[in-house]
């Protein structure tokens, strides 16, 4: 048991790491993370609703009726993202601001209902904890590493600490969204050259 | 019919948890909603405004039934006495309505500053009513009995180089909220004595 715990915690980060691996979740993916602190910041409210979620789903696992599933996923998974943006409104307001529709979005994003479909409705509530924890996880350190690319390159600060010195001219092409493309292009590359060796 | 029935329950009794839970995660957030809201879109404006006060003129602020709709106004205590006022009105300018607030001492009826809070103007032309200090510096000191145009149009405000329309937006904004104030002025007065420094 503490095996099955342990692998289904840390396949999210490697193994299944979710923009990379099942290549889900693109749409913020490529719009937060031009900087590192948007890309931490959605990561949060993700790993936030995403344990949540399917800690409820599997709870009632049981209870839900087969045909209504779905519909019953996402009031699940909306009520946690509606309560994620209204105590982001309340304590972190600039954040919100730079994040904007990106986090009522998450609604949408296929990680959170793929992860109650496949997961959550099946797995016991234990499991399907360490399986949000790790996606989420893994969600998180993948926006971030993005991002570190996007603000190193395009502003030349990491989390707004400038890392070079002041003759250093801005990459700008990769703080839009051009850049944004090639660079989890190249990141894709990279993934699966590893994967192949 | 009985499936049917159960299907029905199911969907409703999520929806109605989770709406009672949004509601009630709404109502304790929301007085810190409002207070961020106003504090990083109008507070550094204000700050501007209201330099050398002794509160925080965000925490001290009511609200006056003003037409059909509410006007916040905000407190300022300098010296120890509730003695200025400011409210936001808007003017039409070149890309849209500008927001603007007004401070106001209430015993000299003088202005003590004006800035440009939201507005759509072009960047580095019509946005210079915002970030030209000269420009919002005019303003100070004159008293709301007159009306506020720009030279071109005969008055004794200079518009901003190359923004005339910007600028006539601002001046509109400033006439709209002095109405606002010789409106009210009974009833802010009756409302500021209970305000303590």
């Amino acid at each position: 048991m503490p095996k099955g715990i342990i692998h289904e915690f840390t396949k999210g980060l490697w193994e299944e790491v979710p923009p990379f691996r099942l290549v889900l979740g693109l749409c913020p993916t490529l719009a937060v993370t031009k900087t590192v602190e948007n890309a931490v910041g959605m990561g949060m409210a993700v790993i936030f609703v995403l344990t949540c979620s399917n800690i409820i789903v599997s709870l009632l696992r049981n209870l839900i009726p087969k045909q209504v599933r779905i519909a019953c996923f996402i009031v699940v998974i909306a009520t946690f993202v509606t309560i994620v943006e209204l105590v982001m409104q309340a304590f972190t307001y600039p954040l919100y601001l730079k994040l904007g529709i990106f986090i009522p979005l998450i609604v949408v994003n296929c990680i959170l209902l793929g992860r109650a479909e496949a997961f959550a409705s099946k797995n016991s509530v234990i499991l399907s904890l360490a399986d949000g924890l790790g996606i989420g996880i893994g969600y998180t350190l993948s926006l971030s590493t993005l991002a570190s690319f996007r603000e190193i390159l395009g502003y030349g600060t990491f989390y707004h600490i400038p890392v070079f010195g002041p003759s250093f001219k801005p990459f700008s092409f990769m703080v839009k969204a051009p850049g944004a493309f090639v660079c989890l292009g190249l990141m894709l590359c990279i993934m699966n050259m590893l994967k192949k060796k | 019919m009985r499936d049917m029935l159960k299907l029905f329950l199911a969907v409703t009794i999520f929806s109605a948890i989770s709406g009672g839970l949004l509601s009630l995660v709404r109502s304790s957030t929301q007085a810190r909603i409002e207070y961020q809201q106003l504090k990083f879109v109008k507070g550094p404006t204000l700050k501007e405004i209201m330099k050398g006060c002794q509160n925080d003129p965000i925490v001290d602020r009511f609200k006056l039934k003003y037409g059909k709709t509410h006007k916040t106004i905000f407190v300022g205590i300098f010296n120890g006495k509730p003695k200025a006022i400011a409210l936001e009105a808007f003017g039409k300018g070149f890309g849209g309505e500008i927001g603007v607030i007004v401070g106001i001492d209430v015993d000299s009826n003088k202005i003590i500053g004006i800035g440009v809070t939201t507005h759509h103007e072009t960047p580095g032309v019509g946005s210079r009513t915002k970030t030209d200090p000269s420009f919002r510096a005019q303003f100070k000191g004159l008293s709301v009995m007159q009306v506020f145009k720009v030279k071109a149009d005969g008055g004794q405000i200079d518009a901003v180089t190359g923004a005339t329309i910007s600028s006539r937006g601002v001046c509109q904004a400033v006439n709209n909220a002095i109405a606002i104030y010789k409106k009210l002025r009974p009833e802010i007065l009756k409302k500021l004595k209970t305000f303590k420094s």
